[in-house]
């Protein structure tokens, strides 16, 4: 796993997916997102929740595909930047075991004016939640296990943009 | 002629396998045919219908020919977020 310190830099980090097995620690990763020709910044935090369709939640685990996961979330982020016209965007998601409360996904973006940095954050965790191949168990208060959206009939996953 | 294909599980699929990668020796042509070749092997619950594969680290096509060599994964629906 890369670390931020020997991570090479791109585009000064104003542009970055990354999937790590450490606590996402937004306040160390913003930094990297100032403009002084930013007049917004937008950031959504997907947390861990205690409930699942009426099941009570303990823990997940997160499972990434990472090589595919890498250069699928690195095309979203550009996609974000062709579409909205942004200053800098990033996306942070955590794999292994989370807890409840526990940050799973950090997106943030920055523009000059606010419309542009909320829709490209929306657009970010949208597209990231449907198509980068990460995957998704939950544990719950009675033992038993299950690996979101994977029972047998169901929607085919929408192909790739 | 048998081709040598990698084949890495990701999530149920690996839990169903039992294991994460495995090295295969297949007659099929291709991707849907080694899925469906390894579903009745293996009992695996998802129809390939529910699945996308990726071939050497790119989402791939389903029908076209697998190549001696090649690495496929079979990627169940996604639930990142």
């Amino acid at each position: 796993m890369r670390s931020p310190s020997c991570r090479p830099s791109r585009e000064a980090d104003a542009v970055r997916f990354e999937i790590t097995k450490s606590r996402i620690e937004p306040a160390v990763l913003l930094p990297a997102l100032e403009d002084t020709a930013a007049g917004a910044s937008v950031t959504f935090e997907g947390r861990v929740r205690s409930q699942n369709e009426g099941r009570a939640v303990l823990a997940l685990e997160y499972e990434a595909y990472e090589p595919l996961a890498r250069k699928e979330g690195d095309k979203i982020l550009e996609e974000a930047r062709a579409k909205f016209s942004i200053l800098g965007v990033a996306c942070f998601h955590r794999v292994g075991r989370l807890e409840l409360g526990d940050l799973a996904v950090w997106v943030a973006v920055t523009s000059a004016h606010r419309a542009e940095a909320f829709e490209a954050s929306r657009y970010v965790i949208d597209q990231v939640k449907a198509r980068v191949p990460i995957w998704k168990k939950e544990h719950y208060s009675d033992g038993s296990t299950g690996w979101i959206n994977c029972a047998p009939s169901g929607p085919p996953g929408p192909a790739p943009a | 002629m048998n081709k040598t294909v990698v084949v890495r599980y990701f999530a149920i699929l690996r839990e169903q396998r039992g294991l994460a990668e495995e090295e295969i020796s297949t007659a099929a042509a291709t991707a849907r045919e080694i899925y469906e070749e390894l579903r009745g092997l293996h009992g695996f619950s998802l129809p390939a219908s529910r699945l996308r594969v990726a071939v050497n680290d790119e989402f791939g096509p389903w029908d076209s020919e697998v190549r001696s060599g090649d690495a496929l994964a079979f990627l169940p629906p996604v639930a990142g977020g």
